[in-house]
């Protein structure tokens, strides 16, 4: 029996092995091209290695840096991406702890609401929404966290709520007792207590944030700020021709960081998936 | 200390009740009523009643985009659960690497659709071509079924995640009772570990069931709806309706379309949740 299962355990971690390695082979074949010169990249080609004719060095990510915008897509896809997730983290768990604490309609209301609009699709808005914020000036890197924090606030309030019902109401109470304001109990008792929450929220928010298309696409003046997918999808829309070289750099250099912020963090990523998951 | 927090309800609710009202309030309530109007922007709108749903219920191609959406979201969340729960028990195996190849297959989750819309198209047109097959734009079916491939690889992981954290969480006592009183290792699956494991499929199919059914960002770079919008997926039909359709009577159909697909979605999510939600066992 023991032995039976050593080599069926065995066989399992083969068999993950060779699963794992084409998991990552488009990632692999992706990071190969981009050093390919542009005629190389053609549909028969892509799957080999590069050669000595083929080989194009560095140019393809000279060309992405230089000519195509990528460094400013990617300044503007930080910036959005930090402020919005500072933002939503921040002013969701006031609110949820609010919402949580004060049993009145209104806050019920707005629980249901923040409920609600999780399940809605972005299509629903889109218009509206785009013109909207086009109105209110809500149309530029720098601002558009406002959008942002009042579209994802669902998830956030959603999952901060759910933790809040777990913690004990006594440890509050006595900071208020102790004579703390609501405004210092929440930010020395509560957000400390919220910290893992604060984790997975953060996690699953950037996530989303770093990687969405339609809401920046419709929302922002498209002639002055490109994000990353923006950028990306540029490439394939506007030129008569798809410049494959430049484009697989870019890619490259879309993944590259993630990946590394991927390797420092796996524990906290995985964990706040699951911890999400959980409370979801 | 109710009415002590009470009191500083600007500080705490108004921020975010006021982004959540531009963000979401206000556009969802205007998008619900021009869904009855004819309109090129928002202020400029007349009402014409429900004429727009009759005319999205007329337009062939969304029928067939409900259709096409309805097929994949069924098949790949099948697809997804069924191989995500498989490596997820496999996986809480005792077996060697378990952390490297949980982590390799979460990994394409922080890969942005589009990105992975375009790694994809390269990879299946090299493969069509090296077959000597037509292209992803010449051929729907292989658009469909390219789809669920990507999906699949994008979210298994995500939800292997899900099924593992649950499976770790059930305690072993449970196991070890169901082994001395003599169940094989399939029994103690199905009559333990599954059962336990119910509130981590809940979340799984709802999660799976609500991304297919939205799937835009995967669809417009990997397929761009072609040929002739025959891949085209819901929300890719509604977005396309929107802007890409000459005449003053598209954006009112197009908002017509969200509203009903809204109302799907909706729809969906409290069904599949009563569904599963009654099946869940108390720990």
């Amino acid at each position: 029996m023991e032995k039976k299962n050593k080599i069926l355990n065995g066989f399992l971690t083969a068999l993950f092995a060779v699963l794992s390695l084409a998991w990552v082979y488009p990632v692999f074949m992706v990071l190969m091209n981009s050093f390919k010169k542009e005629q190389a990249i053609s549909t028969n080609s892509v799957f080999q290695l590069p050669t000595a004719d083929t080989f194009a060095g560095v140019s393809n990510f000279t060309d992405a840096i230089t000519s195509k915008g990528f460094l400013s897509a990617f300044w503007y896809s930080l910036v959005i991406t930090i402020t919005s997730v500072v933002l939503i983290l921040v002013c969701c768990s006031m609110c949820a702890w609010f919402i949580t604490r004060v049993n009145t309609w209104v806050s019920k209301t707005c629980y249901y609401l923040f409920v609600f609009s999780m399940v809605v699709p972005f299509q629903m808005l889109m218009f509206t929404l785009a013109s909207l914020s086009d109105k209110l000036g809500l149309n530029t890197p720098y601002n558009i966290c406002i959008v942002y924090l009042g579209f994802g606030a669902g998830l956030a309030v959603f999952m901060f709520a759910g933790f809040m019902k777990s913690i004990p109401l006594e440890i509050e109470e006595a900071a208020m007792i102790d004579g703390c304001s609501p405004i210092r109990t929440f930010f020395s008792v509560v957000f400390p207590i919220l910290k893992p929450t604060m984790v997975s929220v953060g996690i699953l928010e950037t996530m989303w944030l770093w990687n969405d298309y339609l809401l920046p696409y419709l929302v922002l003046d498209r002639k002055k700020y490109m994000t990353i997918p923006i950028l990306i999808q540029y490439f394939r829309g506007s030129y008569g021709r798809v410049e494959m070289g430049p484009m697989m750099a870019s890619i490259v250099l879309t993944i590259v960081p993630i990946i590394i912020v991927y390797i420092l963090g796996q524990k906290h990523i995985i964990k706040g998936v699951a911890a999400g998951a959980v409370k979801g | 200390m109710e009415k002590a927090i009470k009191k500083y309800w600007p500080v705490f609710l108004l921020p975010t009740l006021c982004a959540f009202v531009i963000g979401f309030v206000i556009p969802f309530a205007q998008g619900a009523y021009l869904s009855l109007c004819k309109f090129q922007t928002v202020d400029k709108a007349t009402f014409i009643g429900l004429s727009n749903f009759a005319k999205a219920f007329a337009d062939t191609q969304f029928t067939h985009s409900f259709w096409l959406t309805v097929r994949f979201t069924v098949v790949s969340t099948l697809l997804i659960n069924l191989f995500a729960l498989t490596v997820a028990l496999l996986l809480t195996r005792q077996i060697g690497g378990t952390n490297l190849f949980r982590t390799v297959f979460f990994m394409p989750n922080l890969i942005g659709g589009i990105v992975l819309g375009y790694i994809w198209q390269i990879l299946i047109n090299c493969v069509l071509s090296l077959l000597g097959k037509p292209l992803l734009a010449l051929n729907a079916t292989y658009g469909y079924w390219g789809l669920i491939i990507l999906m699949c690889w994008q979210q298994i992981g995500y939800m292997m995640i899900i099924y593992i954290a649950g499976l770790q969480a059930i305690p072993n006592d449970y196991i070890e009772a169901a082994t001395i009183d003599g169940a094989n290792s399939w029994q103690t699956l199905w009559k333990v570990k599954l059962p336990n494991l119910m509130p981590s499929i809940t979340i799984c199919l709802f999660l799976s069931l609500t991304n297919s059914f939205k799937l835009f960002d995967q669809n417009l770079a990997l397929t761009g709806g072609e040929p002739a919008h025959a891949s085209e997926l819901i929300a890719m039909n509604i977005y396309n309706t929107f802007y890409f359709r000459a005449g003053p009577q598209w954006k009112g159909i197009g908002q017509a379309k969200a509203v009903l697909f809204c109302i799907m979605v909706v729809i969906i999510s409290i069904i599949q949740l009563k569904a599963t939600r009654s099946k869940e066992v108390q720990q």
